[in-house]
């Protein structure tokens, strides 16, 4: 489930607000709010779209797992998911590099 | 291509939001995103309304897929349409397969030609039979916009509108973060709402309810194939993430670390469900050599997020597992197809995707894995091009007398409050059992269903729902819906075929090759229908 916005990242640009699926979060004056937390079907497409990877989904689909932001900053996984599917300039060549037809028929 | 104008907006008294369009499409998956795109292609006015953002909802979108994509060479194709004949029980229809083979031949060269990132094979050949979610999601939107199409982005439709005839005419919802509603009248209405997973939290599921088989069935409309609707997927018992494919390279065991006989991803799951029953199962995807392993890392990321956030290396460490219910999502019933136009019982409703039945390409057996993917853009276009086609021969939106057709969680009723919680879970707990759904039996079966069909009797005097409790509330109800089509076909067919599979029936009935149509709503009925070749055969005679 969604844990953590990072207040220090994130800028208020809302695209978290608008992409999640299942409406998890609200606007504010400042950074949103993770309001519906339990609606949250941990499918992992806000941190896809967060451009400053401000977000943290936690793995634990069933339970809440709080989740000190501090100690995450100091791990690579904020935006781990955005650059593993080329979705940040650096790593734009993954985009084209599924092996599925390599795996198929197994 | 040219674009014939945008649906027309108009501002209610209510402050709610009303269009008048030629066809308005309902979900924003690959299909709702390929009918909205193919409709407006023929000069329709198209309006696209999504539960949740269309271009991140849906399981496509979370989950990504493998396309059933098959170069047009006969033999390929005729291998391709064999392959799961058996397991599907020869409920496929080879007319359909070979269509659905064509037009995701089309469509997969239309994604390439958008700009879709397909990957090249060391021979230089691009390979088109896998679509990542996010990438082809977010490209079918922006096409989506590019052909014209209002997109109405979380506005969950609640309910169908019907003019004095029974045509569908429309539909109205909510819109969620604005808190107000939507109105559109249409010529035509495409359901492309997906599935309904039960809300089970399988990757990318939870905004599929079958919200679109409610509001089908309140117009009329049939189903069909609704007994297929038992798979189960595979995940670290923990997640969310329901990827299975890499399960062919695992090993199950129980607690003490000794081996599941027979479990498997494929061919051997219900010995998982048998070993769920007694105790927690691990994997280990300790038969996947390091280049395999590369190969993984590299098509299906979002399948590593639970071991890497939890530091478990799913090559050599044991992890516990789950099934979680898929229901229709990738089981194969849904709204029961006319004609080639995925025109569904009911005039001016068309159906795509997981919303429609699958049996006609999948028989019986899963469509996920690749069948699933190809109907969905398949369907989608048939649809868009179908609404487009029957709108137009409509002519010019006349200003239609329309009624809204929602019946339960909209009904003052002064009894009881509607509670969409407790209704959620009740049919949770008839659906998820391994016991109930997995394994199915008669006496089993009865006693879910007069669970079930009470609880029908029992929302239905419920009160209308509060605003803010509207959408759950139609959900659960729609979830309800479905379990009683589901459990009513599966009750109705006496034999094992396909996924469906009675421990008091075990053997596949030659007699019994045919489809079961269900619907109602208040009293749910099932009938049969002879399977094309026998019809065809029988004309012959
Ligand atoms: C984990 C997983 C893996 C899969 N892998 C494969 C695979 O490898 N190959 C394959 O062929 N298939 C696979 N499938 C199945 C495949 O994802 C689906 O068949 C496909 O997504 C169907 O497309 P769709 O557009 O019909 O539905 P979806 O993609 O589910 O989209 C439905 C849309 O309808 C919207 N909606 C729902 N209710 C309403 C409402 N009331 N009002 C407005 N909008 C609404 C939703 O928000 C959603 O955007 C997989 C499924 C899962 C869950
Ligand atoms: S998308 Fe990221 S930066 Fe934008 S509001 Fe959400 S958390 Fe903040
Ligand atoms: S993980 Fe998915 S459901 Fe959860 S907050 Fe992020 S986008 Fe929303």
């Amino acid at each position: 489930m969604i844990e953590v916005i990072d207040a220090e990242r994130c800028t208020s640009c809302d695209i978290c607000v608008n992409v999640c699926p299942t409406n998890v979060f609200d606007k504010t004056d400042g950074i949103p709010v993770i309001a519906r937390q339990s609606d949250c079907q941990t499918c992992f497409l806000c941190e896809l779209y967060c451009p400053e990877d401000a977000l943290y989904v936690s793995p634990h689909a069933d339970t809440p797992c709080p989740t000190d932001i501090v100690a995450l900053r100091q791990t690579a996984v904020l935006g781990s998911y955005r650059r593993a599917v080329g979705w940040t300039d650096e790593t734009r060549d993954l985009r084209g590099i599924d092996r599925s037809y390599l795996l198929f028929g197994h | 291509m040219t674009i014939h104008g945008r649906a027309e907006l108009r501002t209610s008294p209510d402050g709610a939001v009303e269009f008048d369009a030629d066809v308005l499409v309902i979900g924003g998956g690959p299909a709702g995103t390929w009918a909205a795109v193919s409709a407006a292609e023929r000069g329709a006015r198209v309006v696209l309304a999504d539960k949740g953002f269309c271009g991140t909802s849906g399981a496509t979108a979370a989950a990504g897929t493998g396309v059933w994509y098959v170069d047009p060479d006969p033999a390929l194709r005729e291998a391709a349409m064999a392959n799961r004949e058996k397991m599907g029980g020869y409920l496929q229809d080879r007319r359909w397969m070979a269509r659905v083979l064509d037009q995701t031949f089309e469509d997969s060269n239309r994604l390439a030609a958008w700009g879709y990132p397909y990957p090249v094979d060391d021979s230089g050949k691009s390979q088109r039979n896998s679509l990542q979610g996010p990438e082809y999601m977010r490209l079918m939107r922006k096409r989506t916009k590019q052909a014209g199409v209002t997109i109405l982005d979380h506005s969950p439709a609640l309910e169908l509108l019907v003019d004095d005839d029974g045509a569908v005419a429309g539909a109205s919802g909510v819109r969620r973060q604005k808190h107000d509603g939507w109105t559109v009248r249409a010529s035509a209405v495409v359901i492309a709402t997906g599935g309904c997973a039960f809300l089970s939290k399988t990757l990318g599921s939870n905004v599929l309810t079958g919200d679109g088989y409610l509001m089908a069935a309140e117009v009329g409309a049939e189903f069909s194939s609704m007994e297929f609707s038992n798979p189960y997927a595979i995940s670290p018992a923990f997640g969310s993430v329901t990827k299975t494919l890499f399960y062919g390279w695992a090993t199950f065991s129980y607690e003490d670390g000794s081996v599941v006989p027979g479990a498997a991803s494929k061919g051997g799951r219900s010995a998982i469900a048998r070993a769920l029953l007694q105790g927690p199962v691990y994997a280990r995807l300790d038969k996947a050599d390091v280049d395999v392993q590369r190969h993984m890392r590299a098509s299906q990321p979002n399948f590593f997020l639970p071991f890497d956030r939890t530091g478990i290396d799913p090559f050599s460490e044991r992890f516990p597992v789950t099934l979680r219910l898929e229901g229709t999502v990738r089981g194969t019933g849904g709204l029961r197809i006319v004609d080639d136009s995925c025109a569904t019982s009911v005039p001016g409703l068309y159906a795509a995707g997981d919303a429609a039945t699958r049996e006609l390409i999948c028989g019986g057996f899963t469509g996920g894995g690749s069948h699933n993917a190809a109907w969905a853009m398949s369907s989608g276009t048939w649809a868009g091009w179908g609404a487009a086609g029957y709108a137009r021969q409509l002519g010019p939106a006349r200003r239609r007398h329309l009624a809204s057709a929602g019946t339960v969680a909209f009904r003052s009723r002064s009894r009881r409050p509607f509670e969409p919680a407790a209704l959620a879970k009740a049919v949770q707990d008839e659906v998820y059992p391994y016991e109930l759904n997995y394994f199915r039996h008669a006496s089993r079966l009865e006693g879910a269903l007069a669970r079930l069909d009470a609880a029908w009797t029992d929302a239905s005097a419920a009160d209308a729902a509060s605003k803010d409790d509207v959408l759950r509330a139609r959900e659960s109800a729609a979830m309800l819906a479905t379990s009683r089509w589901m459990y009513r076909s599966a009750l109705a067919r006496h034999e094992s075929r396909g996924m469906h599979r009675r421990d008091d029936h075990p053997d596949q009935d030659d007699r019994l090759r045919h489809y079961l149509t269900s619907g109602g709503l208040d009293e749910v009925w099932t009938a049969v229908r002879p399977h094309a070749d026998i019809s065809y055969a029988e004309a012959a005679e």
